[in-house]
């Protein structure tokens, strides 16, 4: 499936900003044989005086940007093509959740994609004792990882209620747990505490999800926004699988991905620092449509 | 005189002296026989009555006091300071039981260099299976984004520290590696002049290894990484937290003890991949950085985004090659406990050789046979977190107490992998002077001691510090090292058989070079510019609470028009007069001394002491002064405190561009208290006894009389406070300083022009000296206000951010 994604965002800030600098994971990458890039392409304005990309530690286009003048508004449009290839079905031979530590402890490796990386807490994921008590009650007897991950995501779907006001970017995965209540980012932050909390690596995954209009409508230009589900180590065999659990379903043929970490702060598409002091706004569209007019 | 009389206070000096059995001390042999290397030391000591070693300690404490050296405590309130805690006999080792160790640890410190080399490049030590990946990956000062970036300059590791001690067969082995941002060396440098002041003779003297060699050397190199291949100048400073660090006074020590500007985050910005400090001549290249900031706070933008004393694009600045750390930012994974698991095979590995010098045996729980070993030799191992990075004798004795676990075996079944078992060490014990609580006679007892010994890169390699800094503990427990729970410090001599050279850190040859002033950091700037300020504002303070306590002293009448309306006029600052010493007027002190204490390497301590003198005195009176005359009074010891810490920054600072922005608040946080106390009291509808009230707190008593010899009227007033070009409690006076200020800062003209801050004084000087007395109604004084503000604006705008 071939999509042409469009994403703007917008910048207010209140009072103009001195030597703004921003870190962008804005560009959508090359994956192996899930995803290719067909074509990329990131606009910034005002046009900064310095940019330059560079590949961060998990693999993603960073896009390095700075003003050497005070701005007080900055615009972010990324129009890309991106196909995204059909996962392979996959028969679940993951290992039970006993034998995994084994696993990952024979992965000797600190290559981007090792499992290590992904199992101590991270900048925004502590260890959440009420998280991990929930996840083991969900773990039966021999109990693949695989199916630990798919039965964790249905639950979390299951138990929270999708709500854009609850929370905001900073909502440690403990408050939005206990209030039942987030977005995405949330439920994703959730997950992988949880996984996390009984051995299993997991990361955070941004990007974007194709969304099926209401049958009979036509698509709301602007009205799709950027998505982020969960990725999960289950051995050595089958590797890292990706779960959305806000939507309860494998991460397949229907997601676009634009940056891999351990958690949002890897991967925040605008990441800043602003010198002046003052609050600022943002907005953000997003359209994801398929090519083949599907 | 025959030794017959020495022999018997040495008897007493050590009568009591408890070797403990099984333990190596450094003064005695394993035969109770005295080294040799302390003969000499211990002779001299021996002549000293308990008269003269008293008053020789004081002479010890005294100049720490005096110098100001302290350590910041961790308590609530941020700013709590302790003294020094020196242990005045130095511990004494000979140069070639020195050089043994130096030799080892040199091995060791390339041995650390590798390993840095490879866990942010290749990665052979992790795949090859000789470093667990869980404990790099786990670990929070492994930073992901310095992997595969090549240092400037080729190394990792530039200054680092070793704490060593000595086991029980008198051998040494490593209790930790410093490699972060090591701690220790400045400190020592005020070890050793303290320690002079207790033995200032010849010998020992002479025979003492000197320290400043090593910083001379250091120093040439940081300024050799910092101007690169390109050879262009660019500087090398210092990077510290700010003064909340619990080492900040020895940030500010080394900063001055080298010459080097002492740089917060917010001092510099990354423009083109290039660090570059805020100064107040604009923005300068930086080449090279001793941090003394943990690296994970170094950059918000790329690292822990969480930290307020970073600067964003720090690390794209190292990234592109252009700036050296000192140490590499990451270099914190080494000092990791579980590294000590590992490091002896490595050494093997990659050097085919064993360690000179072993370090404390260490066990990694995560694997299986290592955990059992650790279980089954429970009763003497330390059992600690793996990722942790203290030194073994700054963790409690019983982790477990505090793991969360029942017992130590549910402890490691649970966390295993997170866990390393230590061998619990004796280390060796040295003498200490103690002093009997009751009695207070001293006497040298036995205490554990560890050495750190500082090495430096230089281009020749590894350069050691030779001495300086031992931890000596309280009691004879191994764990009462830490310097937060009571330890001391105390000097190391390492000592030769024949005199040593000297060595200063002035170059020696003939050649006379003029050093550059240096560069002014914006931040510093403005600070010294709120410093003065903040006590012009204190002082004007004082004078008007002086002026109303000694017309309540006269009336006792609250009620009184003039009472009534300092009253008003203070509470517009902030005062409430029902306080006898307001509240405020500590908080203006205390501002001050703020702004003081983040620019400490730039005056004397002298003056910051009078600061401190001022404010801990106001509080003292805050708790006894009354109303009236005692408060008159008080006002007045205060006055003359405050006058004491001007007369050091007016009688002693260096004419240089920080004392222009200090001396530049003064003047216009004078003159805008005049303005606004003439608006209110030359006023033609102020209370009767107004005009008195001014030329009082503007100190022109005496003027007055003697020039106009008649009583105060409101022409006579403002010809004085205002016009008088000549006394320096007038306006004009401090406006015309101004101006002469603002023509020495950097870009004082542009293209043959008055920039915009003197052009901005300049009409308020000209309109002072036009205008008669008359025409300086209240609203010329309102304007004159605003114009002032305005400069402080012009003056903010151009150099302080």
């Amino acid at each position: 499936m071939i999509y042409d994604i469009k994403l703007r965002i917008d910048y207010d800030y209140e009072a103009p900003s001195d030597h703004t600098r921003n870190v962008l994971h804005l560009l959508p990458d090359n994956l192996g044989g899930k995803q290719r890039v067909l074509s990329r392409l990131l606009d910034v304005r005002p046009p900064p005086n310095e940019r330059r990309e560079s590949r961060d530690f998990f693999g993603n286009t960073a896009s390095s940007v700075s003003w050497h003048y005070p701005i007080d508004a900055v615009s972010f449009d990324l129009v890309a093509r991106v196909e995204r290839l059909a996962d392979p079905a996959l028969l679940d031979i993951s290992p039970p959740l006993g034998q995994l530590r084994q696993e990952i402890s024979e992965m000797q490796t600190l290559s981007a994609d090792a499992p290590h990386h992904f199992l101590s807490p991270s900048p925004r994921i502590a260890e959440v004792p009420e998280i991990t008590a929930f996840v083991q009650s969900l773990i039966t007897p021999g109990m693949s990882t695989a199916r630990l991950v798919e039965t964790l995501g249905h639950a979390l779907y299951t138990r929270m209620h999708y709500d854009a006001e609850a929370t905001t970017v900073d909502t440690p995965p403990a408050e939005a747990f206990a209030q039942k209540r987030g977005v995405c980012q949330d439920f994703a932050q959730i997950m992988i505490a949880g996984l996390r909390g009984v051995g299993v690596p997991a990361g955070y995954v941004s990007g974007f999800l194709r969304t099926f209009p209401p049958p009979g409508q036509p698509r709301l230009e602007g009205a799709d926004a950027m998505h982020a589900w969960v990725r999960a180590w289950v051995g050595h065999e089958m590797g890292w699988i990706e779960f959305d659990p806000t939507n309860d379903q494998p991460a397949g043929i229907d997601y676009v991905t634009l940056a891999i970490g351990r958690d949002y702060a890897d991967v925040a598409p605008v990441r800043g620092a602003m010198r002046s002091a003052g609050s600022h706004a943002t907005t953000q569209s997003v359209d994801v449509i398929p090519l083949d007019g599907a | 005189m025959t030794d017959q009389p020495e022999r018997k206070t040495e008897e007493d000096l050590f009568g009591d002296y408890g070797l403990v059995p099984g333990i190596a001390d450094e003064l005695f042999d394993a035969n109770g026989q005295m080294r040799p290397v302390w003969r000499r030391f211990v002779d001299r000591f021996a002549r000293l009555t308990p008269e003269q070693i008293r008053a020789r300690f004081e002479r010890a404490d005294q100049y720490l006091r005096d110098a100001g050296v302290f350590y910041r405590q961790y308590s609530a309130d941020p700013l709590a300071e302790r003294e020094w805690p020196l242990s005045h006999i130095p511990v004494i080792l000979h140069e070639d039981e020195w050089e043994g160790i130096c030799t080892a640890l040199s091995q060791r410190a390339d041995l650390l260099e590798a390993v840095m080399a490879d866990l942010y490049g290749p990665g052979r030590l992790v795949s090859e299976g000789h470093l667990p990946a869980e404990l790099i990956a786990g670990s929070r000062q492994w930073l992901r984004p310095m992997v595969g970036i090549a240092p400037r300059g080729g190394h990792y590791l530039h200054f680092i520290a070793f704490e060593i001690g000595r086991s029980p067969d008198g051998s040494w082995f490593v209790l930790g590696d410093r490699t972060q941002a090591p701690s220790g060396a400045g400190f020592a440098l005020e070890n050793r002049v303290a320690t002079g002041r207790i033995f200032p003779e010849r010998f020992p003297r002479a025979h003492i290894h000197r320290l400043a060699g090593f910083f001379g050397a250091f120093r040439d190199a940081m300024e050799h990484l910092a101007r690169g291949p390109g050879g262009r100048d660019r500087a090398t400073a210092i990077l510290t937290p700010g003064p909340s660090n619990d080492t900040y006074y020895e940030h500010t020590y080394i900063a001055r003890y080298l010459g080097l500007p002492l740089l917060e985050g917010e001092d510099l910005l990354v423009e083109n991949g290039q660090a570059m400090v805020r100064t107040i001549e604009g923005l300068q290249p930086v080449g090279a950085l001793w941090r003394r900031i943990d690296a994970a706070f170094a950059d918000p933008l790329e690292l822990d985004a969480s930290s307020q004393i970073g600067t964003p694009g720090l690390m794209d600045t190292i990234r592109q090659g252009n700036l050296a750390m000192i140490n590499a930012l990451g270099s914190g994974v080494l000092e990791m406990r579980a590294m000590m698991a590992f490091l002896p095979r490595i050494s093997e590995v990659l050097t085919g050789q064993t360690l000179a010098l072993p370090n404390i045996a260490t066990w990694w729980c995560g694997a299986e046979a290592e955990r059992s070993f650790v279980q089954d030799n429970a009763a003497r191992m330390l059992v600690s977190p793996a990722l942790g990075c203290e030194l073994p004798h700054d963790l409690p004795l019983d982790t477990v107490d505090g793991s969360g676990h029942a017992s130590l075996n549910d402890w490691l079944a649970a966390e295993g992998t997170g866990l390393v078992g230590q061998e619990l060490v004796s280390l060796s014990t040295t003498p200490a002077w103690v002093e009997d609580p009751e009695t207070g006679t001293g006497r040298l007892q036995p205490r554990p001691m560890t050495v750190r010994v500082f090495a430096a890169r230089t281009p020749s390699g590894w350069n050691f510090m030779r001495g300086g800094y031992a931890r000596i503990g309280t009691s004879d427990k191994a764990t009462a090292l830490a310097m937060q729970s009571g330890g001391a410090v105390s000097d190391v001599w390492v000592v030769s058989d024949r005199p040593v050279p000297q060595f200063t850190l002035a170059p020696s040859t003939g050649d006379f070079r003029r050093a550059s002033p240096g560069i002014l950091p914006a931040r510093a700037a403005d600070n010294l510019y709120w410093l003065g300020r903040y006590v012009e504002r204190a002082e004007d303070a004082i004078r008007l609470i002086r002026a109303y306590h000694l017309r309540l002293a006269a009336t006792d009448n609250p009620n009184d028009a003039r009472l009534k309306a300092l009253a008003a006029f203070l509470e517009g600052y902030g005062h409430d007069l029902d306080e006898p010493i307001p509240a405020a007027l500590i908080e203006r002190i205390v501002q001050a001394r703020y702004c003081a204490s983040k620019v400490r390497d730039r005056f004397s301590t002298d003056a910051w002491n009078a600061l401190g003198d001022l404010l801990k005195t106001a509080r003292g009176m805050r708790e006894t002064a009354r109303a009236g005359d005692d408060a008159a009074r008080a006002m007045s010891v205060l006055l003359r405190k405050i006058a004491g810490f001007s007369g050091l920054v007016h009688e002693n600072m260096y004419r240089f561009s920080g004392w222009r922005f200090l001396s530049f608040g003064r003047a216009l946080e004078r003159a805008d208290s005049l303005t606004a106390m003439l608006a209110v009291f030359a006023d033609p509808e102020a209370p009767q006894g107004s005009l008195d009230i001014a030329v009082e707190v503007a100190d022109s008593v005496i003027t007055h009389q003697r020039r106009y010899r008649i009583e105060t009227s409101r022409d006579t007033v403002v010809d004085l406070l205002a016009l008088d070009v000549d006394n320096p409690r007038a306006l004009l006076f401090q406006i015309q300083r101004m101006r002469y200020l603002a023509a020495e800062l950097p870009g004082a003209r542009e293209h043959g022009r008055l920039a915009a801050l003197s052009r901005a004084i300049v009409p308020l000087e000209s309109e002072l000296s036009i205008l008669e007395p008359a025409e300086l109604d209240s609203e010329c004084l309102r304007s004159l206000r605003e114009g002032l503000a305005q400069t402080s604006d012009l003056l903010t705008a151009a150099y302080l951010r």
